[in-house]
């Protein structure tokens, strides 16, 4: 039974992560960011905090120094910090780092990697994606075995902090065809070894990712995660987590953007009337109200369903971040309309819900992509 | 083992006792809806037998008080429901009374009209319809003009409802009414009960573009309402009225939802358009009809997720507009998949072994689903008012 409702503890969270983001981490913040360019494109100190109020650890094991709460609770933070537009390592460490290694690492490896991640001060990134449109299971980037270890060569794009990463996740290809799903190895790469170079961005929504090459890089054999061609059972998991944590996010921003649209509307006066009385308007607001509130149902259900491991999860993860992405996409964009000229303006924060939702979206796949899996999980 | 655990139990063996292996399959069509009442002629000896079974034990209104009937508490219905859809039983009982003039009699009283009524809606015996819209007054419900003028012990009621569903078909009628016409338009309203027998009452159905008849006009001329055939106060109907149709909403929301073993769309997607290498032969189909499962099984969830905010005692409470706005749509969206499914097979109306042009019929009826019980315009309205607060 999925949980639809928070519990106590859960609503705690999320009220905790919602003040402690609005007064640390606000809009305001993520604007200084980006004017001032920030090498990094988060803010280390707000990293620290966010790291004491207990956020880096909520799915690592209490064994590994982390508080075990849970993907529902994880997506309440997310969810706050889609409102405040708050970039951090979460995604790319405390939710893919932290799932691979407790889905797939070692004991040795999650001895080595767990409890630094919970405390904050190792980094970790996730290196799939090879063309711009997310394919995971196309992989073109070899690891062959060479005696005592492998030899990595291959490229790969838009590497989500790749340039802050203290250990890569890399997706390479051990044997079989390019596209196949057999043959696919997860390797965690130090990213001072000879041979890699990184290639840092910035992207639309003023983060930072990163195209990080593989020249003849040499790693230990026990530097894989997983089981050596069968990566891409675990990189399913780790996508439909990454992918549920990305539809928390964006439903924050959904509704941020719903809440100042409707403000906005509320206080402009045109016609000698509020915006809000028209009723062409009041239909368009309600219309998205329902919308986002469909994507509330599916990103909660997703999330507990990856807690039960219920059997639909993966399907759950998929509906819940297709419908984040349609949802968003419309939220923003209706947002940017109905501001008016003000909503074209950088001055005005909708414009960078608009951004960050786009990138979000683009993330470990959009609304067509996660059509095409649900359709292939349904069997059709 | 918990007291639940032991219903359970019981009621599982129950109904495997109880409910004739007929009542277990699939229902094909409307023709397998059983609606009891005066009228009613039952389609089969089993679907008698599994109503007059239910309703002994006031199962056909589970939740009500047991001096009404089933009397079991909400975990306990909920498991009644588990168990039922466990063995795919069709509900025994199709109806108004317990759907809605029911539930507003337990809430508004008086207590001898919940004596007089509610049994005989429990036992299926009398059917109900409902006298809400008229020809002048349709989203804009409270400009209604069927006047009730007080004759002391009695009402003596003259207008005209329309889109009254059976009407034809009906024993009683609860009927809004205008008691003051002085009054502001929402303040002078009753709801009044009364038999359809009653002289001056007369109805006529409307042939629908589906070509069906669910929906009739009733004319009311000069019809004798006894005057403690009142709901709750009189001039109060209009609260009653709200109440009702926000239980309407929810019955017709519920239409977005796949109904227990009922096929996927995706199952006769695949079943019309066939396979190929694994996918759905045609792409662009292929597409709308992921689309909209995923849709459908997120708005599932939602009305789910009302449910429980509404146990926990959370929750927006106007969810009703919004899961009606959204279910129906939903609805309609699933039958022009269908029909663009089917081809030219969805459009038979008649002829082709014996094809009765149940596609093409359910496509136009679905068309209704966003009119009656309050159009999406109107729910819109609700949402815009009163969750987000734009007037």
């Amino acid at each position: 039974m999925a949980t639809l409702v928070l519990t106590e503890e859960q609503q705690m969270l999320k009220d905790s992560a919602r003040g402690f983001l609005q007064e640390n981490a606000p809009v305001s913040a993520m604007r200084r960011l980006r004017d001032e360019g920030d090498p990094d494109g988060f803010s280390r100190a707000t990293w620290a905090a966010m790291v004491e109020q207990g956020f880096a650890g909520t799915l690592i094991p209490e064994a590994h120094g982390g508080f075990d709460f849970g993907h529902v609770g994880m997506g309440q933070i997310q969810e706050e910090a889609g409102r405040t537009l708050t970039a951090s390592p979460l995604l790319a460490t405390a939710i893919v780092g932290a799932c691979a290694l407790v889905h797939a690492g070692t004991e040795a490896q999650q001895q080595e990697l767990l409890a630094p991640m919970a405390a904050g001060e190792l980094l970790t990134a996730l290196a799939v994606d090879e063309r711009p449109r997310h394919r995971p299971e196309l992989v073109h980037t070899r690891a062959e075995y060479n005696g005592a270890g492998y030899t990595i060569n291959g490229c790969k794009s838009f590497v989500i902090d790749g340039h802050v990463a203290d250990r890569l996740i890399v997706t390479t290809r051990t044997s079989g065809e390019c596209r196949g799903r057999d043959g696919i190895t997860l390797f965690l790469v130090e990213p001072g070894l000879p041979g890699v170079e990184i290639v840092p961005m910035v992207t639309v929504d003023s983060r930072r990712a990163a195209e990080v090459r593989f020249n003849d890089v040499e790693v230990p054999a026990g530097a894989v995660l997983g089981h050596v061609d069968e990566g891409a059972d675990v990189l399913d998991r780790v996508l439909a987590v990454a992918n549920a944590h990305l539809a928390a996010e964006l439903l924050g921003i959904a509704r941020e953007a719903m809440d100042r649209t409707l403000q906005y509307l509320r206080e402009r006066r045109q016609f000698g009337v509020t915006l809000g009385s028209f009723q062409a308007l009041q239909h368009r607001m309600a219309q998205l109200f329902s919308e986002i509130e469909l994507l509330q149902s599916a990103v909660l259900a997703a999330l507990s369903a990856l807690d039960e491991d219920d059997a639909e999860a993966e399907a759950l993860c998929s509906v819940a971040k297709a419908r984040a992405c349609t949802v968003a996409e419309l939220a923003t964009n209706e947002g940017v309309q109905l501001h008016g000229g003000m909503g074209m303006t950088d001055e005005f924060d909708i414009g960078l819900f608009l951004k960050r939702a786009r990138a979000a979206q683009q993330t470990y796949g959009d609304d067509r992509h996660h059509a095409d899996r649900f359709a292939r999980l349904r069997g059709y | 083992m918990s007291d639940l655990e032991t219903f359970r139990r019981e009621t599982r063996a129950w109904l495997e006792a109880n409910c004739p292996a007929s009542m277990r399959t699939p229902m094909t069509g409307d023709d397998d809806v059983c609606w009891g009442g005066r009228k009613w002629t039952f389609k089969s000896t089993d679907q008698r037998l599994w109503l007059e079974r239910m309703a002994e034990r006031g199962w056909t209104a589970p939740d009500w008080p047991a001096e009404y009937g089933g009397g079991l508490g909400k975990d306990e219905t909920r498991v009644l429901r588990e168990e039922m859809d466990r063995i795919r039983a069709r509900p025994p009982l199709h109806s108004f009374g317990i759907w809605m003039i029911g539930p507003a009699i337990l809430r508004f009283g008086p207590e001898h009209l919940r004596r007089q009524h509610l049994p005989p809606i429990v036992r299926g015996e009398i059917r109900w319809c409902q006298g809400y819209s008229e020809p002048g007054a349709g989203s804009d419900l409270a400009g209604l003009q069927t006047r009730a003028e007080d004759r002391g012990d009695h009402f003596i009621v003259n207008g005209q409802k329309i889109w009254t569903s059976h009407a034809d078909r009906a024993d009683w009628m609860f009927c809004l009414v205008r008691t003051n016409p002085d009054a502001k338009k929402q303040a002078g309203i009753s709801l009044v009960l009364f038999d359809m027998n009653t002289p001056g009452v007369s109805t006529r159905p409307i042939t629908l573009i589906s070509g069906s008849s669910p929906f009739c006009e009733t004319f009311l001329d000069n019809v004798r309402v006894e005057k403690d055939q009142v709901v709750g106060e009189v001039d109060q109907g209009w609260t009653i009225a709200k109440y009702l149709l926000t239980h309407e909403r929810e019955m017709i929301g519920g239409f977005g939802r796949t109904a227990a073993g009922a096929r996927t769309v995706g199952e006769q997607a695949v079943e019309a358009v066939g396979l190929e290498d694994g996918r759905l032969a045609d792409e662009l189909l292929r597409g709308e009809v992921a689309r909209w499962e995923m849709d459908a099984r997120a708005f599932e969830l939602t009305a789910e997720r009302a449910r429980a905010e509404a146990r926990a005692g959370q929750g927006v409470g106007n969810s009703s507009a919004m899961l009606k706005y959204y279910g129906t749509e939903l609805n309609k969206r699933r039958h022009e998949l269908l029909m663009a499914l089917n081809g030219s097979d969805g459009l038979l109306w008649q002829g082709k072994d014996g094809h009765d042009g149940a596609l093409a019929r359910q496509w136009l009826r679905s068309k209704g689903n966003s009119i009656e019980g309050g159009t999406s315009e109107i729910q819109l309205n609700i949402i815009a008012r009163n969750i987000l607060g734009l007037g």
